[in-house]
């Protein structure tokens, strides 16, 4: 009886009508200088939240200098003229204000949390450093070690860290996704002060730059102020070179890694798909349904299959990087129970999505993960920091307000057919790298000490 | 597009603030929110707080039981954390699966999370499907069904858990810490339990803990967004009437054991990672307040710490280093992390042993203490920023009994921290030599005393 009443629910989850989608209040403008500006007004407390955005990222990288985005990111707290080391920092903490900056493959972003009578001076300490950042060698060379720290910690001392960066590596045959974010550890050893100042004279201008600001603001007055404290600033023309693309993938790869401190193994797997950005119209929003079907919990293809009618699997998940410029990754987990072998739970895994290719989902399926995608985006408002970073990650990958906007849209018009044959034309072996993680055969230790995979760099 | 991207972004971090949920509670003035909180009882006798947010169509509440690993026996240790993961495995008419669906198709968020003293329910509804949701959590709390083959899954979930904590440096760390610290006590013990225990672990064990892991004169429940108090009143009457009474957790209070040295457990890691501490303050202590303004120059001042200062910013030799107040219910602590090559960890130490020392003798200087005020007062508001934040506030504060006045107030009580507070405080808690270091990795240069 519970299953019918469920039924009946879900088919009236799937009409949501638009207007009971309380949308933010989102306005843009564009100074001369070519900066982009986004408001984001959220009323409820006197808080703003400033971030300024860099169309540049670890994929717009010189060749052997990996890492230098991130690491330039670092050197942005080194001071300027104006405002000499520390400055920065304690200014904004006397403020009563938070901050931080982080990198990605598409874009670097700056940014502060404070009381909203605060704003204009973040923006003016923010302008200050997009072209005026003075430094020695010597406050170079120790940053470098900062962030080899923040290596070790990510990465060197993670086995899934050093994991992750092999798979998606080899998932890449000719992008720069494939290299990490904080660079490959022998070329952050290279990077300098003349190498990280190269990238920022050439990237750090106005024209390449998107200014996110959201809080109890009024548009007006925000554009006013930032052109007052960005708009002196000269535009260069500047614009990342076109980037290497993804030839055909033609070769299913993979990648088995064993460590002797992985207590849990796991398979991983990513396939090339489209981003939102890169895709067919709809195409992003069928993805993200689809990994909701295949992926999100216990109700979803391979929660079911694996964790609870075959009681194989400790936990099993997919997922869908859509917020990229280039062709992106789509993941599939899954973490056996004791006594299932990997391969025994990649079989299964192949066979789930086999079957979804097969038969598509049902309209329950459907129904239940477009109420799951559309909801989170009310639920998303609560957090006004968390609405500046998606809209600045999503406009730094060449979205527009309006693509975010629509997107709900775009969700509710996907049909069981989109999704059965996104499935099958790109949930295909040849477009994926599988990663096998799993501690050393306790025999095959006995006779070599080194396990198969590990690199202490 | 908005919620995909909280899961996207691979950035990576550069200059991580540090934050400790324990010790958010402790600063700041936020006169929204101050002035809009509703002290309210439900019909049933409840006591709540309420903020009521009309903006965006949904409804955060919180629900705190001062309870938490705490509560647990001899030989069930974990018990209270497998609680948590087994509420939303099936309730009621509602099988494992039968209940995740209810929960996808009404779009609520429900979670249960579990601590050393803590049991927290936190829930997230849209207004629409308020009733609705309100129901299936009620059902969660009351009816759990405990069915073998969730259990199964759930107790080997956790069990996973534990062996990689086993493997990882900094939980090795931290577990270390806590046994040598609280030997044959609830806190010299993860409150997720040990593999032997959880493996042992039943059905009858998870009812037979019920009231005390959810007693209701140790809740407290804070209610945030589009409802107004009256209805707030009922629905909390719902979720927290059927539930059964029982006797008070114990709350006598621990001292930390462990003398000053070193510990060093060898790890094949590149970076070697440190935790060190000694006693700390109760979040009732009168000195808390300056305790927590002095922390803020010493090591919890993120970017301008001292200790940032001294082992990042001028030697290169940490991303990140910090210290912090660590109030528990049943003790207080003062401890700190910090991370480095094996080559340089030993360094690393020393300079946190001469800031330790340092602030112990000489306190603050009038500027740093008033740069600490105009950060910890100014700050104060980006706590409240959010309906959910908000909620998790309310509740908290009412945990630590600081009463509904605690926000409007608390800028005010850190204003009033002058240099000569921070200088006693500093001489009270801090002490170098008897700082208890645990450090896992391959560090050169520490051979430790024991």
């Amino acid at each position: 009886m519970i299953r019918v009443s469920l039924f009946l629910l879900a088919a009236i989850g799937v009409v949501w009508p638009m207007a009971a989608i309380a949308e933010p209040k989102v306005s843009t403008f564009t100074l001369e200088n070519g900066l982009r500006g986004v408001v984001i007004e959220d009323h409820r407390t006197p808080v703003a939240t400033h971030m300024l955005w860099y169309r540049v990222g670890a994929a717009d990288e010189p060749p052997s200098e990996t890492g230098v985005a991130h690491y330039l990111e670092h050197l942005l707290f080194k001071g300027t003229e104006k405002y000499p080391e520390g400055e920065f920092s304690r200014i904004v903490a006397e403020n009563g204000g938070q901050q931080n900056a982080f990198t990605s493959h598409d874009y670097t972003a700056y940014f502060q949390r404070v009381a909203v009578d605060r704003l204009e001076l973040m923006m003016e300490l923010e302008a200050d450093r997009m072209t005026g950042v003075q430094l020695t060698d010597e406050a170079a060379a120790l940053e470098r070690d900062v962030v080899l720290e923040e290596r070790n910690s990510r990465t060197e001392n993670e086995p899934s860290g050093r994991f992750r960066e092999q798979l998606s590596s080899a998932l890449y045959l000719n992008h720069p996704y494939g290299d990490p974010v904080i660079g490959w550890r022998s070329e952050i050893l290279d990077l300098d002060r003349e190498k990280a100042l190269g990238f920022y004279r050439r990237f750090y201008s106005p024209d390449n730059a998107t200014l996110v600001v959201a809080g109890d603001v009024d548009p007006a007055e925000v554009e006013a102020m930032a052109r007052r404290q960005y708009g002196s600033i000269p535009p260069t023309g500047a614009r990342p070179d076109a980037r290497p693309q993804e030839p055909p993938h033609v070769a299913a790869r993979r990648v088995e890694m064993q460590d002797p401190r992985v207590s849990q193994p796991y398979m991983l797997r990513f396939y090339l798909v489209p981003s939102v950005a890169a895709g067919e119209p709809g195409e992003g929003a069928t993805l993200s349904v689809l990994s909701k079907i295949l992926g999100g919990g216990l109700t979803s293809r391979l929660g079911k299959r694996l964790q609870i009618e075959k009681e194989m699997a400790l936990g099993a998940s997919a997922f869908y990087w859509g917020v990229a410029r280039d062709e992106t990754s789509f993941g599939v987990y899954a973490a056996p129970v004791d006594g299932v072998g990997l391969d025994a739970l990649e079989a299964e895994v192949d066979a789930v999505i086999a079957r979804l290719i097969a038969d598509g989902p049902t309209e329950e399926e459907l129904a239940r993960a477009k109420t799951v995608i559309i909801a989170a985006e009310i639920y998303a408002q609560d957090s006004q920091s968390q609405m500046a970073r998606s809209y600045g990650a999503a406009l730094s990958a060449g979205l527009s307000v309006d693509d975010i906007q629509a997107w709900p849209g775009a969700v509710e018009k996907v049909t069981a057919e989109d999704v059965r044959r996104a499935a099958e034309t790109y949930l295909r072996l040849e477009r994926s790298v599988t990663g096998l993680l799993s501690k050393p055969d306790p025999e095959e230790t006995a006779e070599s000490a080194d396990g198969e995979g590990e690199s202490k760099g | 597009m908005i919620a995909m991207l909280r899961h996207c972004c691979a950035a990576s971090l550069a200059l991580a603030a540090l934050t400790f949920a324990v010790v958010t509670l402790t600063g700041g003035s936020a006169r929204a929110v101050s002035a809009g909180i509703v002290e309210a009882v439900s019909p049933g006798g409840v006591p709540f707080w309420l903020v009521e947010e009309r903006s965006i169509p949904i409804v955060a509440i919180e629900i705190g039981f001062k309870t938490g690993a705490n509560v647990e026996g001899e030989g069930d240790e974990g018990v209270v954390n497998l609680l948590a993961g087994m509420l939303e495995e099936g309730a009621g008419d509602l099988d494992a699966t039968g209940f995740s669906r209810k929960r996808d198709e009404l779009a609520a968020r429900i979670g249960f999370s579990s601590g050393r003293d803590t049991f927290n329910v936190s829930a997230a509804m849209l207004t629409r499907n308020l009733e609705e949701s309100v129901e299936l959590l009620r059902l969660a709390l009351t009816e759990p069904r405990f069915d073998d083959a969730p259990l199964a899954r759930v107790r080997a979930q956790v069990i996973a858990g534990l062996k990689r904590r086993q493997t990882d440096p900094g939980d090795v760390a931290s577990d270390l810490w806590f046994a040598s610290a609280f030997p044959e006590t609830p806190y010299g013990r993860h409150p997720d339990g040990t593999t032997d225990s959880v493996s042992a672990l039943t059905t009858e064990d998870l009812r037979a803990i019920m009231p005390a892991a959810l007693n209701p004169a140790a809740a407290f429940v804070g209610v945030v967004g589009d409802i107004d108090a009256v209805a707030a009143g009922v629905l909390i009457d719902r979720l927290l009437a059927d539930l059964p009474e029982a006797a008070p957790p114990a709350h006598d209070v621990f001292d930390v054991a462990a003398q000053g040295g070193v510990e060093v457990v060898r790890m094949e890691v590149p970076q070697s990672v440190a935790i060190f501490g000694h006693q700390g303050l109760l979040r009732a202590d009168p000195d808390f307040i300056p305790a927590y303004v002095m922390n803020y120059t010493l090591g919890g001042g993120g970017f301008i710490s001292r200790l940032t200062s001294e082992v990042r910013e001028k030697e290169g030799l940490a991303y990140s280093v910090g210290a912090y107040l660590y109030p528990m219910d049943r003790a207080g602590l003062y401890l700190g992390q910090v991370a480095s090559s094996n080559d340089r960890i030993a360094r690393s130490l020393e300079l946190v042993r001469a800031e330790w020392a340092r602030m112990a003798e000489k306190g603050v200087t009038p500027e740093e203490l008033a740069a600490a005020k105009k950060y910890l007062t100014g700050a104060y508001a980006l706590r409240f920023d959010s309906n959910a934040k908000i909620a998790s506030a309310l509740v908290g504060i009412q945990m630590e009994d600081l009463g509904v006045d605690y926000i409007r107030n608390r800028n005010s009580l850190v204003e009033a921290v002058t240099v000569e507070d921070v200088k006693r405080v500093a001489k009270r808690l801090l002490d170098a030599d008897a700082l208890h270091v645990v450090v896992v990795g391959d560090p050169e240069g520490l051979d430790a005393a024991n």
